[in-house]
Parts: structure tokens; sequence; C-alpha cells
């Protein structure tokens, strides 16, 4: 980092113009930018950070007013669910010059895409009308625009799914995570100070999977029953899915350093799928499929393999945990 | 003419929201409304979820706060599951949860309210923020950030990831805390606690400085929503407490909630309105976070902390509603997240290895959870099936809590600020940066 220190005082105005932006997010990610801890001055030191909601004060006009692609690379985290992230979305990708979808939010839909199980109108009603502490006789739901005496207020309309940024906009480079860790957001960093970004396109990652970086070692055991975790009884230093637990390392990619499994928990699969598959889920499940059996028998039927796989009562949440709007199956697993 | 101010959007917030404010012709103001833009829903898509991975879920709700979203439905599941935890895994909770208190404290002071308050209100909007406040107070700053980093790298050693932690399990901890681990946040504890005092110093320099404001500025009588153990202060265990605006206090176990808090809802926003049911509404608005916490407990859990609890009621009353001392009173929560850190830190019970019981079997039942998050209590009522799969849920989540209290704050202040025109006669200090 020193070097770039060097190159920024010599050309004060050629600093790196950054924006960060949050959709529909929990703010993690903008946390996870904090969490690189001091290095953060280093960033600061190559970089204007022009747009950032959580720590600074600038107002939408400030980048409506900006010129087009007058910021360099605009960090966007969040899916996309309401008019206003949609509007902010395409203001964004106008202004920059690189679009990166950050965090598994804005790559797949993340975790609050899970909603897409469900239309607008079934989750207003689970939350406004249904809950037992909500005390509605009027059967009131938010509108989007409401008449008072003095005229007529708006919010953002919610959209009936939700939608990833490549959904919405053209996006740039991914850099998956929920949220992404501190060194995969500084070789993201480092990669854009030293122009030596990968093809357009590419995500920002290793191409190995999380079993690839998993202290555990696979000894080919199979396994008859799918386990719960709470079931698991004292911690071995195991491969967790030869001890029935579904983890979702094979079908994950990497770059996380294995976190979870340092832990002893499972993988969930916020890394997106590995390199070569287009849908996790699928992937996972033919993995399952394929340590699923008795010892010793070569070949299950389909049918006996399909019967432990439906052990699974909840494949949704199982196998699409941070990608259901992007997944291949998307809303064939949905009623409409 | 009327004139409609729109602050789009409200920064330096944990959550997404806009301001509207409405003054009439004759320069009254007439409505102020904040609005909530962001809430996701989770309520829904945790149905048909099986019930032990919601606490892996539910963190996204809250990134800054993910730690209270990962305990809180854990224990809503072990109510309704019937299972008792071992005292290793509570003490460890304990500490996590204490953890992310600090962290966030530390976080909000420095990141999201001192910029206002060391540069001045009047400073330039484009200046007035954390990487400011670092490049002008460097050894100030750095402390900031090693405080944060403290606590965060204490989540993430306890909850396996410092945002979305994995570590809690129904029925237990999965992992005790290393011991390697734990003698090494040991030796940061003093230069910890030396940073916390130095922290409430600034603040108590800041409320000195800002008297006038603090003083006059948003003093709003509400109701008040916290959490005590037995009455004392306490953020991942204990009962619901509500404090009157003239300082009665009524106590809830969380499972006697539907008796205590209900949710209006308002067409303007996406966050409901919570209140306290037998005030009703609006009459019964309350808030929640620092302040309320403060309002609410007889005294706090440790001795420091305590004492700096005294010293604020000695100077503005038992049950103050100053808006601005809800930055006073984080530091109070401030102190005691480090005293509580400091004390489980050596307690053996944090690296016990028995910190999970196998006696976890689902059953079908209801359940509710209750903690306090860094801004406001957390309630989450969980109903299992048979299987344990999730058949509903109800949130009740820091935002809700807080919004109607907010508006409320807001319209007395824009009234302070638009009609009595009470900010021209307060007096306010030099700025420490300039
Ligand atoms: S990717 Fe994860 S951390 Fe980032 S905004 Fe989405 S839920 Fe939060
Ligand atoms: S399946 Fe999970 S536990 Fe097993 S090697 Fe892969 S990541 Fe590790
Ligand atoms: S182990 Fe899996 S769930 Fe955990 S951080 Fe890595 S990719 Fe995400
Ligand atoms: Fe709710």
């Amino acid at each position: 980092m020193v070097k770039e220190k060097k190159k920024s005082e010599a050309g004060k105005n050629k600093k790196l113009q950054l924006a960060f932006y949050w959709a529909a997010s929990c703010g993690g990610c903008e946390i996870a930018v904090l969490d690189i801890d001091e290095k953060i001055l280093d960033v600061v030191a190559i970089a204007d950070i022009l747009f950032w909601p959580v720590a600074m004060d600038f107002k939408y006009k400030d980048v409506e007013a900006m010129k087009d692609k007058h910021i360099d690379v605009c960090f966007f985290n969040g899916s996309i669910r309401t008019s206003e992230q949609e509007h902010m979305a395409k203001l964004l990708r106008k202004k920059s010059k690189v679009l990166v979808a950050f965090g598994s939010c804005a790559v797949a839909g993340g975790i609050p895409g899970l909603a897409n199980i469900a239309n607008r109108e079934e989750v207003f009603k689970v939350s406004y009308l249904d809950n037992p502490s909500t005390d509605n006789p009027k059967k009131v739901v938010p509108k989007t625009s409401v008449k008072v005496k003095e005229g007529t207020l708006t919010l953002p309309e919610f959209h009936d799914t939700v939608k990833s940024l490549d959904q919405t906009v053209d996006v740039d480079y991914y850099l998956p995570g929920c949220p992404p860790t501190p060194d995969q957001i500084m070789t993201a960093v480092g990669a854009i100070a030293e122009n030596k970004l990968p093809p357009k396109g590419s995500v920002i990652g290793p191409l190995k999977s999380v079993c690839d970086e998993c202290r555990f070692e696979k000894s080919e055991k199979k396994i008859t029953k799918i386990k719960r975790i709470y079931e698991l009884d004292k911690i071995e230093d195991k491969c967790l899915l030869e001890q029935g637990v579904i983890c979702l390392g094979p079908a994950t990619r990497g770059g996380c350093d294995a976190r979870c499994l340092d832990a002893n928990m499972p993988c969930t699969g916020c890394g997106g799928p590995t390199p070569n598959s287009l849908d996790q889920g699928a992937k996972m499940m033919s993995a399952l499929a394929s340590i699923l059996g008795l010892e010793g028998e070569e070949k299950m039927s389909d049918e006996d393999v399909q019967k432990l796989i439906d052990q699974v009562v909840d494949p949704v949440g199982t196998f699409y945990k941070y990608g259901l709007p992007t997944a291949l199956i998307n809303r064939k697993v949905m009623k409409k | 003419m009327v004139k409609v101010i729109e602050v789009e959007p409200v920064t330096r917030l944990e959550g997404h929201g806009g301001l509207r404010l409405v003054l009439g012709d004759d320069g009254k103001v007439q409505d102020v409304q904040f609005n909530i833009t962001s809430t996701r829903f989770f309520e829904k898509f945790l149905e048909g979820r099986y019930c032990e991975h919601i606490p892996r879920i539910t963190p996204r709700i809250c990134g800054i706060c993910p730690i209270p979203h990962h305990l809180t439905p854990t224990k809503a599941i072990e109510d309704a599951w019937g299972v008792q935890i071992p005292p290793a895994a509570y003490k460890l909770r304990q500490l996590l949860q204490n953890a992310k208190q600090y962290s966030s404290h530390a976080l909000h002071f420095y990141a999201l309210a001192a910029p206002d308050f060391l540069l001045g209100p009047f400073a330039d909007p484009a200046l007035r923020n954390v990487v400011h406040v670092i490049n002008q107070m460097p050894d100030v700053g750095k402390m900031a950030l090693k405080m944060m980093d403290f606590g965060q790298k204490l989540c993430q050693a306890i909850g396996g990831k410092s945002v979305h932690p994995i570590s809690a399990i129904v029925g237990g901890m999965k992992k005790p805390l290393d011991e390697n681990v734990r003698d090494l946040f040991l030796k940061q504890i003093e230069d910890q606690v030396e940073w916390t005092k130095k922290t409430v110093d600034i603040g108590l320099k800041v409320v000195e400085d800002y008297w006038d404001v603090v003083a006059n500025v948003g003093v709003v009588p509400t109701y008040y929503v916290g959490m005590t153990k037995n009455g004392v202060h306490d953020i991942y265990d204990g009962d619901i407490r509500i404090v009157s605006p003239d300082g009665e206090k009524f106590d809830y176990p969380p499972q006697k909630y539907l008796d205590a808090l209900g949710e209006h809802i308002p067409e303007h926003s996406y966050a409901t309105h919570m209140y306290y049911k037998p005030a009703g509404y609006p009459d019964g608005i309350y808030r929640a976070n620092t302040l309320a916490m403060i309002n609410a407990a007889d005294k706090m859990a440790t001795p420091l902390a305590d004492e700096a609890l005294q010293a604020m009621r000695a100077k503005i009353g038992n049950v103050p509603h100053h808006t601005f001392a809800y930055h006073w009173a984080r530091l109070i929560e401030l102190v005691e997240s480090i005293e509580v850190i400091a004390t489980l830190l050596q307690d053996d019970d944090v690296v016990n290895p028995d910190c999970k019981t196998l006696d976890v079997q689902p059953r079908e039942g209801d359940g509710v959870g209750l903690t306090e998050a860094p801004r406001g209590i957390l309630l989450y009522h969980i109903w299992s099936d048979a299987q344990g799969i999730c058949k509903k849920a109800n949130l009740l989540v820091a935002t809700n809590h807080n919004i109607a209290g907010i508006e409320k704050t807001l319209m007395h202040v824009a009234k302070q600020v638009f009609e009595d025109k009470a900010l021209e006669g307060l007096k306010l200090p030099d700025p420490w940066i300039k």
C-alpha cells in the first residue's frame, strides 16, 4: 500500500473516486468494509470516497448532479426490491465507470431473496395483517401514495419479487459473500488500484470450492441418514457432510477460507456456485446423492436416492439460501 | 404556500429512511414523517424453514447488530422446544452479546454521532464524517478504530464470523472460546478500559459544551421500553420493562409481550409503529434504545457503569426525557459492556467445552426470545411444528420500537426549530475540529 500512497501524493486529483451504496441490504457489507480495520486508512490515502450513506452526509441530488462516469468504481450492495432501489441502481450505473455487485444480495439476491417464495401481497398480509401484535381493525397496509390535506405523500413501490443487481442493470464484477471477508475486499481494492482487474463479468474470487479450502479431509464414507446440526455429539475433526449434516462446501465457491467450518458449522453457501456450475442447489443435490447410500453398495436405485433426499423437508432454504432469485429453478419451486 | 422539506436519504443511520417535514402557510409545522423504506419481510420467509436454520438467516436483518438477531431466535426456539442450555453456554452468549454492544456503541459514538459534535452543526456536510475526524484527530480516530476492532474480533472469536455469527445452536454454543485466544483478549483489557474511560471523558465534555442543546432541545416525555433482570440492566436475558413518562415501572415476562406491546400500521411507512397497549395509540408511544434501557434500570450490572448512571441521574433526574441524553446513556452502557467483558473473560466457563446439550427434541409449540440489541429490545416469537419446521414468526425489532418515538421527537424538535426559533438563542461551543 505504501507505493500507492506516494502515487496519490504526486497527483492529488488523480485519486480513485469510489462510491458505496446499499439497496435492500442489512448494512453488513458496509461493516465488512470497516472490518478491514486500519487498512481503511490506506484506502483513504489512495481514494476519495464520494458516496457512503452509512458513514457520510450525501444526498441523492449530489449523485444526480455528477457527470456520467464520474465515479471510478461503485461498490453496490443489497438486492433490488423497491422502485427507489431500482432508480438508484440505474443512476449509479450511469455515473460509474465500473459497477461491482458487492455481497451475496447484489450478486444473487441473497437471503432477502428468500422472500421470492411468496409475492408482495402475501408478505404484506403476514407482516401487517396477521401478526398477533398488530392492532389493525381497518386492515391498513402501507400505501405508495397517501393523500393528506397538504398534498400527496409517496413511498417507494415494492416490487413483487426480489432481484439481483444484474437482473436490473449491467454489472462489471461480482464479489460474493455474506458479507465478503476483509481479505476478499482488499483483493478487490488491490486489483482496482493496480489496474489488474480480470475480464468484465468475472467473479473476483478463487477458482476453487469451499471443500478445497476446508481443513477437514473427506474419506469417501457413505451416509444413510441426514442429520440435523443439533444432533451432532462432540466436536470431531471430520467432514461434516460425512457426519451426516448437509454442508454446501462441495457446491460453493471458496475465498472465505472455509471460515464457517473453523467454527464447526456447515457451509450454507454464501459464496455462490462453484466456478463451473450454474446452479448451486442442483450441484449440491448431486453431491448429496453421491454420498448417500450404504457402505459397499455400488449403486443405489434413483428411487432410493430420491427417498433419501426427500428427508430434506426444506429444499429451498437448504440449497438456495443466498440465491433464490438467480437460481435456475427460480420460480418453479414457488407457487405463482 | 405549504412548504415540504425532504431529507433523502437520512444518512449515518443504521437503516434506510427518509424524512419529510410539512410546513404550513403560517410557518406552523403540520406534519413530520420518518419513512422506513427498506423492510425486507423476514417473517413471511421464515415460514417453512428448519427452526434451527433461523439463527443463520435472521442476522441478515441487520449487519450492524447481527448478534442479537442470532441469539434471540435461538432463545425463542429453545423456549418452544423446552431446551435448557448449560451455564457455560449462557455465559458465552452473554460475552458475545456484550462484545457486540461494545463495538456497536463505539461505532455509533465515533462514526455516527461524534462528527456532529466535534465539527459542530454548521460544518460542511462533505466533511462531517468519521473519515474527516480520523484525519483531524488521529489519536482519537485510532483509539476509536481499536475499540471497534476489539469488539468485532471478540465477536468473531466467539461467533465464528464477526458479521453474521454462526456459533449459537439450539441447545447451546457449538464451541467454547479457545483458551489461547481468550488470553490474547485478556491482555488487551487494560487498554480497552482506559480507552473507554477516555471516551466517556470526551462524551462528558461534549455534554458540557452542548449543555444548552442537551437541556433544551428535544426534551420529549414518552413511555420507554427496556429489559431488566430483576430490575438490573441486562442485555442478554430478562423481562420487558415499561417506564411511564412520570417514571412508573411495569414488568412483563417475554411470553406475556402481547399484553404490553402493540403494533399500529401507518400508511406512510413500511415499519410499524409500536406502543404500550394499556395506554393505547398514540398516547402509549414509547421510545427504545439506550436512554430507554437506562431509564428502565434500577441499577447497572457493574460498578463503574452504575457510578456513571448515578452521576447522570444526579444531573438530569431519574427518568430524563432529553433526546440528546441518548448519547450519554450509550456511554454508560459502553462502560458496562467492557466491565462485563473483563469479568467474563476471566471466568473459566467461557472456555468450558461443556457448552451444549444433546437433549434437544423438536416439538410442536411456540416460544419467545427476548434480548436487548444495541438500539432497542428485540423480540422473536416462533411457532414450530412437531418436526421442528417454522410455521409462523413474529418479530419485533428495534426499528419498529423506535419509529413512532422518533417521529414524536422529530415533531417536537421541528416545532422548536421552525415555530419557536429555539435554535437562534442556543449557546453553541466552538467546534473541536474546524
Ligand atoms: S450480502 Fe449479506 S452482509 Fe451483504 S447486505 Fe446482503 S445480507 Fe447483508
Ligand atoms: S463438505 Fe463441508 S465439512 Fe466436508 S470438506 Fe467440504 S466444506 Fe469441509
Ligand atoms: S463457509 Fe460457506 S457459508 Fe461460510 S462464509 Fe464460506 S461460503 Fe459462506
Ligand atoms: Fe412483526
